[in-house]
């Protein structure tokens, strides 16, 4: 039996490095050749990897999020075939160059980018060239664990080729870890690391980074908050919660909180518009296009609900349900992503009560809805524990004035105070 | 490196010696229809998404859903056996075009230019032609090289980095891939040139992209094709994107429109419809062997996959327009024809099967191949190098010398 590695190719021109999105695998899982294995993430796109060997999964090598050189083994599979029986042109890719020896047995020959190629470079026989030989590269032997044991390493701070293996065939066992945190007494792990990391602006960092300084230094951001009193809102949704309708539905204050921000922005459209610099103009659109903020395993992305002022709630609640399950799986279109006139931004998910959000490129203004928690709150003169949340409100005030501001943010929490006000305002 | 070819090419077309695609049996409306469309079946009011704003008509013989549509001009001309023939090829070019990419994936190649959705470009144009015409491709013709009965390992080759070419360009009558955007049409419309001056009746197919129809040389060769006259079928295969560019920012002229600015006819076809683009080459190929001159044909197709496997085109298309093409597709199309008109199942089970041994062959053959030795750059290019090029092979075959492992 022949333990195969399947190493990252370079899956584009040139392209050194890749990221683990997700393994589509799991380990003693039977494959066969050209089946889905792994999912990357490159410079240039997301793509699939297939498998070049049949045989059942030995094991994932590399932990999901983490970015690996061309040329790293990502999986290995146990293929069935006897050891006796490898390929005449493996055998002879073997023997015919010792540099070789840590190379795959299915030598790729192509794409291997160029750090590989550095690594590879056959030595000199004469010496007086010696100053262009490559450094001898002493591969860093790989500590051995399971991705699990991976994970609690990282978490607990534990460097794990610090750690004494006592596993089985060498590996690092749990215990082993969890020991060596003890000794390191918890947080000297992380402090014994101290130093700086440089890390590459590259993918959506980067274009967040750049329509982050697009917008904040060409929309002048004026930025309101409210507290609100959301109680019968979220009386409304649990009665929502109950109604057959809403059954197969996933029903969420953002639903609610979508629906009251297309109500205001029609009764304020001065918040759905856009600025022309080149013509001298305010666009303002009749059409509204909700876009919401979501934090993927990409990065910060902005998926749109297009026409979302033509919405039922329920339909508004299925588009935002499949929106955001597409974004997290990173598999938003680029139609997907586009055309937004309103962004909505939950920072609440993160237990975080208010803030002042930046305007997407382009648009008017942008609503942050803080965490919906159980505060005191003054009713009639008596304090009740009340649900209440916070709304930020930043708008871009070459279009849109204080009082427009105001007008279309006491909108929105007058729409959440009291559901039954829709019926006025529309 | 010899093996021998593992399947078995289907012919379709005239054959070597066999007379011109006769002029005269191009129907006209009221002109006889080969029995093999029913002709009772009424005109499709659909648009189609090559039904583009400028106005050019898109000629269509079978419509999306496997429908027959008369047309004044053209007429289908396959018969049931030579569109089975004709599937087989662009089924397997398909199956092997999945091989690429998985095997590109794999580290095996270093870049594959995915065909998946233009076989019936590919194979209704190269199947009007004789053996004995010549064809251009561009680099995206692996049902062409397989239509000619060439290797597709050929291919494989190529897209591994190890040679330029390996087939016999004169004998198979089949040029080199282009790599080099739209290079291909200066030869192919100098080597039209020649024919026209030897007095021979062959023609010359050149295929190219929409991306190509942007390069200041492609406009150079049908200018001159146009004012020579030469015996020249210029394939756009319009697959809508140059590598991310979409047409609509590539041009504001089409093809099809541009031709008759060089003084040459130019025909739009939708390219997933077999039928369709094998009448209007045919059409066109009779002209050239008449001493009509050139022709541009403008299919209208899709590239279903990337451009290479170097792109994602989720960052510059929609699902939606995916999925609207998607039901476009040829291989779809005409498997739905074919079972239209008496091909039982055992046909498209016997076919899937050869493909997969094919593929799995092919894979095995792709590992095997041993890189070529780099002086072979020197051999193939000059009939006899020059004093520099001589040199510069001796430098690099000194250096190569002074490493260890060689």
């Amino acid at each position: 039996m022949a333990l195969q590695h399947y190493r990252l190719p370079d899956v584009g021109e040139g392209l050194t490095e890749a990221t683990v999105m997700s393994w589509l695998v799991a380990e003693g899982d039977q494959v066969a050749v050209n089946d889905p294995v792994v999912e990357i993430e490159t410079a240039k796109s997301v793509v699939e990897l297939p498998c070049p060997y049949a045989g059942v999964v030995a094991a994932l090598l590399v932990d999901v999020g983490k970015t690996v050189e061309v040329g790293t083994a990502l999986i290995s599979v146990e293929d069935g075939v006897a050891a006796e029986t490898v390929p005449a042109e493996e055998a002879d890719a073997q023997s015919e160059a010792p540099a070789h020896a840590a190379a795959p047995s299915q030598a790729t020959l192509v794409g291997t980018g160029p750090r590989e190629l550095k690594a590879t470079r056959l030595p000199r026989k004469t010496a007086e060239n010696t100053l262009l030989v490559a450094p001898p590269h002493e591969a860093d032997p790989r500590t051995l664990a399971k991705p699990s044991v991976r994970k609690l390493a990282r978490d607990l701070g534990v460097d794990l080729a610090s750690v004494t293996p006592t596993g089985p065939d060498g590996t690092v066992s749990q215990d082993d870890v969890t020991a060596a945190a003890t000794q390191q007494g918890g947080w000297t792990g992380f402090l014994a690391e101290r130093g700086e990391t440089r890390i590459d602006v590259t993918g959506i960092r980067r274009a967040t980074a750049r329509a982050m300084v697009e917008s904040a230094f060409t929309a002048p951001h004026v930025t309101e908050w409210t507290d609100v009193d959301v109680t019968r809102t979220m009386e409304l949704l649990e009665r929502m919660k109950t109604m057959r309708m809403f059954r197969d539905v996933r029903m969420t204050p953002t639903v609610l909180i979508a629906r009251a921000v297309c109500v205001a922005l029609r009764r304020n459209p001065e918040l759905n518009s856009s600025w022309d610099e080149k013509n001298s103009q305010i666009v303002r659109k009749s059409y509204i296009n909700l876009g919401f903020a979501a934090d993927t395993p990409r990065g910060l992305v902005v998926p749109v609900i297009h026409d979302a002022d033509a919405m039922s709630t329920y339909d508004l609640a299925v588009a935002l349900t499949a929106l955001t399950q597409t974004a997290r799986q990173g598999k938003s279109s680029p139609a997907d992503l586009s055309g937004g006139t309103f962004t909505i931004t939950n920072i609440g998910v993160f237990g975080i009560d208010a803030g002042t959000p930046i305007l997407t490129p382009g648009q008017a203004g942008i609503l942050a809805v803080g965490q919906i928690t159980k505060r005191p709150w003054v009713v009639e003169d008596r304090v009740e524990p009340r649900w209440v949340t916070t709304l930020a409100l930043s708008f871009d005030h070459r279009m849109v004035d204080g009082a427009e501001g105001s007008a279309f943010l006491g909108d929105i929490a007058e729409i959440l105070r009291d559901p039954g006000s829709t019926l006025i305002l529309t | 490196m010899t093996a021998p070819n593992a399947w078995t090419p289907r012919i379709v077309g005239p054959d070597n010696q066999g007379p011109d695609v006769p002029t005269a049996d191009v129907p006209t409306a009221d002109g006889p229809t080969l029995d093999v469309l029913t002709p009772d079946v009424a005109t499709s009011e659909v648009p189609t998404p090559d039904e583009q704003a400028d106005g050019i008509e898109t000629v269509q013989l079978l419509d999306a859903e496997a429908h027959p549509q008369r047309h004044a001009t053209y007429s289908p001309q396959l018969s049931v056996d030579e569109v089975r023939h004709a599937y087989a090829t662009m089924f397997l070019a398909r199956r092997l075009d999945t091989e690429g990419t998985n095997l590109q994936r794999q580290g095996q190649l270093a870049l594959w230019a995915p065909a998946k959705g233009q076989e019936a470009a590919q194979i209704g144009a190269i199947a009007a032609l004789r053996p004995t015409d010549m064809v251009y491709p561009s680099y995206r013709e692996l049902a062409m090289v397989m239509h000619r009965g060439l290797d597709p390992l050929a291919v494989f080759q190529i897209m591994r980095g190890i040679t330029h070419a390996t087939w016999d360009v004169e004998a198979h009558r089949f040029g080199v891939f282009a790599f080099v955007v739209g290079a291909q049409t200066l030869q192919a419309v100098g080597y039209g040139m020649g024919i026209t001056l030897d007095g021979a009746d062959e023609v010359v197919l050149v295929c190219l992209g929409d991306g190509a129809t942007s390069e200041g040389h492609v406009s150079e060769a049908l200018n001159f094709a146009a004012v020579y006259k030469a015996p020249v079928i210029f394939l756009v295969q319009n697959n809508q994107y140059a590598i991310s560019v979409p047409t609509a920012q590539q041009f504001r002229g089409a093809p099809a429109a541009r031709a008759g600015g060089f003084g040459m006819p130019g025909v739009r076809v939708d390219g997933n419809d077999l039928f369709a683009v094998h009448a209007v080459v045919a059409e066109a190929v009779s002209r050239a062997r008449a001493g009509e001159g050139p022709t541009l044909v403008e299919a209208m197709t899709y590239r279903i996959g990337a451009h290479t496997t170097a792109d994602d085109p989720t960052r510059y298309r929609s699902r939606e327009e995916e999925d609207v093409w998607g039901a476009r597709d040829p291989l779809v199309r005409t498997e739905r024809w074919l079972r239209e008109h008496g091909t039982e199942d055992g046909f498209f089970a016997d076919l899937a099967a050869e493909g997969d041994a094919l593929a799995t062959d092919l894979r095995a053959r792709v590992l095997a191949l041993e890189p070529q030795g780099i002086t072979d750059l020197y051999e193939y290019v000059l009939a006899e190098p020059s004093a520099a090029l001589a040199e510069e092979r001796e430098q690099v075959t000194a250096y190569l010398a002074g490493l260890e492992g060689r």
